[in-house]
């Protein structure tokens, strides 16, 4: 399988991309709109700038090369959503060139290009009849052009994963992929293994969501391969993709594809970038999710699987390092986050807002309490779920005599107590079940509310039972 | 003394109010349009409420600037909030624009008085005005003649003494051929020096807002008062004013003719372009003549460029959200297809298929790329050529006005009347068209004075300099303001 994505992003911008309207998302159809966006005529359009800065981050983040002159043309095609009856977007002189994605088996989809332009309107379809919606129109886009660098579903997946987590982390974009603001276009032909020619491309136009995209790269790859094996050629065409049925089916054939008769917009003047702009924008990014992974696998030793999901959200990174701050175990925090933070933000659309109770200030409290030895991981635990239902400090649910463990003689009073009261477990143990020793601690565990510490225990009640 | 302050002077010492001025100009309209043709839609109520508002003002004893009260009119391509702005299109009958274009935002703050909305050719495309949906302006020289165009109408108006002064267009003449052919003055200014907003675009790189006058002065004051930048369109830059520097001396001043301008300029014409230099040598300036070879190529870069953008401006009108809409249709599509083959006119057509082919793929690298780069070796002889001449002297079109029907049956001739005008839109420059004499048949001639890019003062000065030294060629003096 050979494939190469389009991804079109909403930049979440303010204002929309050539005139004041808000971008904001839905409202009633129509109010978001100006003389300018819905092109009437003598209108002209100008740049916002922020669009500009917006794009530049994005290459930045995916290592393109930004312009030092860019243009904006015009891509005419009638369609009643689109308003002027030509989009404006660029073509023969884009923002960023190149650039790529690095995927997790450490194969890099590189990019051609990533190009800002105005989305189109929305067509309703309602009581029989058709209406425009042009709230839409306008708002910024920017398209990412790969090059046909992907080779399997997983790849295609974990591509857009990566644009998704890599966009929201720097701000540009919400990519809502069910609210349109991050759609793709899969270009995808297939080729005998060992080849090094490409096959006939076939084009599935504005996917809009991961699954989708898997079912019907699947779809289209089988479909594909029986096509040639049972002696028929691949026809380039541009489909779609039937959600119901699981299905492509042709929209328009080569022949019948659009000439967009592209040419420079004269209505908008060269756009130039200076180097000290585009520091001044990379100083703004924040670290990015694929440097904070290694980080944390690298310099904090947190396993590959915690890495991934801590960087999979910006909000989560963030609080994770602010946890962390000058805390032993790193794993720990990561295991609190993981193990008990996640099981209240159980949608994507809660880890990716990371609204929690217990602030990551409240947390590093916590875990340095146990990594001062002050009170003992089951606490530390059950602590924070007290923590996470009210929204109250560590020390509010851990009391002075909580703290500070048990003396040697404390200890060996409750082993002692332990071995006495459980001699079964301790001719299971002399028997050779290793396993046995555990029920003991866990009444000395038990018996000092957690205070204890079980290596300490464990060795101590070996030393009496012999 | 120009008409706007002889106008303003009048009012000011209350020889007239601006109510019975406007009344008298409404009523001119009333006799003599049917025959000229110049307005396509007449505004007496807003003209009257303006006026009102201004003999307040003077009454009150307030100060009342140069354009304040002054009947004017705007081409039909300039949008008016709520007034119908139609390019004189079929397919934009109807459609009353819900903001004003900048131009007519700072007239208003001027207190302008705006008679009506004046004719052109449907959607400035056109040599005569005879492409107008509403039937072409005659020229008030001889109304069997055409007005010329695209904007014809204003034209006809300023000429015809029913507009003080008003805004055209000029995208390849549109401005100045009309003008020539009405004897009246047509200032294009350099591309950017006024703003486009509201514009309704024909070629966005070419189309320029200018003043239509009686005189130079008049010129001077009307363009001193619209070329602003405006931060609605990214083009615009704004102008310096040129006011002040009217009466400069023109001794020592350069002033070049490329000979590729007199190239098969009719007889009269070019007579009359040399008596004018004559004229410019006994005031002290000095003609030299250069060669423009590269000029052969401005029509065919002009035709390529204008409809190419023309195929994508005009894409629009698709019926859905304004102006006409055909009445029988089945389904979006034909809707869409009705609506245009109804609502566009021959030469709107032809344009928008000249243009949709320069622009397909195969034929882009041709045609419209090979005259983007004629357009940049064209505008480069310009920059040459002024490193020897201040102004270019040039006529403004090769004949006077012809009769009526003549440029409806032969497109090919009629854009070959383009040839002295399209340059200085390829170019971007400046260029104003005064009157230079009448032929035989009393039909009036004009020439053109080209600046540098932003020259507008220095051509404007040298026009007025020529207008001092030969008032009897322009109305202004012949006519004088009618009341």
């Amino acid at each position: 399988m050979v494939s190469g994505f389009e991804t079109h992003i909403e930049l979440s911008t303010k204002t929309k991309i050539f005139c004041g309207c808000t971008t904001q998302f839905g409202g009633e159809p129509n109010t978001h709109c100006c003389p300018v966006c819905i092109g009437l005529p003598g209108t002209l359009p100008v740049l916002n700038r922020e669009v500009v800065r917006f794009a530049i981050k994005a290459g930045l983040a995916v290592h393109g090369e930004i312009a030092r002159v860019a243009k904006m043309d015009r891509k005419n095609y009638c369609y009643p959503d689109l308003s002027k009856a030509y989009q404006i977007s660029q073509l023969y002189a884009p923002l960023i060139i190149g650039g790529y994605v690095e995927l997790s088996n450490g194969r890099k989809i590189r990019l051609h290009h990533i190009h800002i332009e105005e989305d189109a309107g929305k067509l309703i379809h309602q009581h029989g009849d058709t209406y425009v919606d042009y709230n839409r129109g306008g708002v910024p886009l920017i398209e990412i052009v790969s090059e046909p660098d992907i080779r399997s579903i997983d790849e295609a997946k974990e591509y857009v994963e990566r644009l998704q987590q890599v966009m929201r982390a720097i701000g540009v974009s919400d990519c809502k992929m069910q609210e349109g603001s991050m759609r793709c276009d899969v270009n995808i032909s297939v080729r005998p293994e060992g080849s090094d020619k490409f096959g006939t491309r076939t084009e599935i136009k504005n996917m809009n969501s991961i699954n989708n995209i898997a079912k019907a790269m699947e779809y289209e790859y089988d479909r594909q391969v029986d096509l040639i094996e049972s002696g028929g050629k691949v026809v380039q065409e541009t489909l779609r993709y039937d959600d119901a049925t699981g299905t492509t089916s042709s929209m328009r054939s080569k022949e019948d594809a659009h000439d967009y008769r592209y040419f420079r917009d004269p209505d908008l003047v060269t756009i130039n970038i200076s180097r000290e702009e585009v520091e001044e924008l990379r100083a703004e990014l924040p670290e990015l999710p694929a440097d904070r992974y290694k980080r944390y696998t690298a310099e904090l030793g947190l396993p590959e699987k915690d890495a991934a999901l801590l960087t999979k959200y910006r909000r989560i990174s963030d609080y994770f390092d602010e946890a962390c701050e000058g805390v032993k175990s790193p794993k720990t925090v990561s295991n609190f986050i993981i193990g008990q933070i996640f099981r209240r933000t159980e949608t994507e659309a809660d880890k990716e807002i990371f609204d929690v109770a217990v602030s990551p200030a409240a947390l590093n409290e916590l875990v340095k309490l146990l990594d001062s030895g002050k009170i003992r991981n089951n606490l530390a635990k059950s602590t924070l779920e007290k923590m996470l239902d009210t929204g109250k400090g560590a020390l509010e649910f851990i009391s002075e005599s909580d703290m500070g463990g048990l003396d040697e003689n404390a200890l060996l009073e409750l082993c002692r107590n332990a071995v006495e009261g459980n001699p079964k477990a301790v001719d299971d143990y002399k028997n050779g079940k290793e396993k046995a020793i555990k029920a003991l601690v866990g009444n000395v565990m038990k018996n000092s509310r957690g205070k204890a510490d079980a290596v300490a225990a464990e060795a101590k009640i070996k030393e009496l039972i012999g | 003394m120009g008409s706007i302050s002889k106008i303003h002077d009048m009012l000011v010492t209350k020889q007239v109010s601006c109510a019975e001025l406007t009344k008298s100009y409404l009523d001119e309209i009333e006799k003599s349009n049917g025959e000229l043709n110049a307005y396509v839609n007449v505004t007496p109520d807003a003209a009257l409420k303006t006026a009102g508002a201004v003999d307040k003002k003077l009454a009150s004893g307030e100060e009342i600037g140069m354009l304040e009260g002054v009947p004017m009119t705007l081409k039909d391509n300039i949008s008016t909030k709520g007034i119908e702005t139609t390019c004189c299109s079929k397919i934009l009958t109807g459609y009353k624009p819900i903001y004003d274009a900048t131009v007519w935002e700072l007239l208003q703050k001027e207190n302008a008085v705006m008679l009506g909305k004046t004719n052109m050719d449907e959607f400035a495309m056109g040599s005569s005005c005879e492409t107008s949906y509403f039937g072409g302006a005659a020229n008030p020289f001889n109304t069997n003649h055409v007005a010329g165009g695209s904007s014809g109408g204003v034209s006809s108006a300023v000429g015809g003494n029913i507009a003080a002064y008003g805004l055209g267009s000029d995208t390849g003449g549109s401005i100045r051929q009309p003008a020539s052919f009405c004897g009246v003055v047509g200032l294009k200014p350099t591309y950017g020096a006024v703003s486009r907003y509201g514009l309704i675009a024909y070629a966005s790189s070419l189309d320029q807002i200018g003043p239509i006058t009686k005189s130079v002065e008049d010129a001077s004051i009307v363009f001193d008062a619209i070329s602003k930048q405006d931060r609605r369109d990214s083009t615009s830059k704004g102008g310096s004013p040129t006011f002040d520097k009217l009466d400069n001396d023109i001794k020592g001043m350069k002033i070049g003719i490329a000979r590729e301008y007199l190239d098969g300029v009719r007889d009269d014409v070019k007579e009359a372009v040399l008596e004018a230099a004559k004229v410019y040598e006994s005031l002290g300036a000095e003609i030299v003549y250069f060669d423009l070879p590269i000029l052969k190529f401005a029509l065919p870069v002009y035709y390529i460029i204008a409809c190419a953008e023309a195929s994508s401006n005009l894409g629009r009108y698709d019926g859905i959200r304004y102006g006409y809409k055909t009445e029988h249709y089945n389904g979006t599509h034909d809707m869409i297809c009705r609506t245009r083959s109804e609502g566009f006119g021959e030469e709107v057509k032809r344009r928008i298929l000249l243009g949709t082919y320069v622009l397909s793929a195969g034929y882009y690298d041709a045609y419209y790329k090979k005259a983007q780069n004629l357009r940049g070796t064209i505008i480069s002889a310009f920059n040459k050529a002024f490193e020897s001449c201040d102004v270019i002297l040039a006529p403004t079109v090769p004949m006077t006005a012809f009769e009526k029907g003549n440029a409806i049956s032969d497109p090919i001739e009629t854009y070959l009347t383009d040839i002295c005008t399209v340059p200085v839109n390829i170019a971007g420059l400046p260029g104003v068209s005064i009157p230079c004499g009448f032929n035989a048949k009393g039909m009036p001639i004009g020439m053109q004075l080209i600046g540098k890019s932003f020259g507008e003062a220095e051509i404007l000065n040298a026009a007025y300099k020529y207008q001092q030294a030969a008032p009897d060629k322009f109305i202004d003096t012949k006519w004088g303001v009618k009341l």
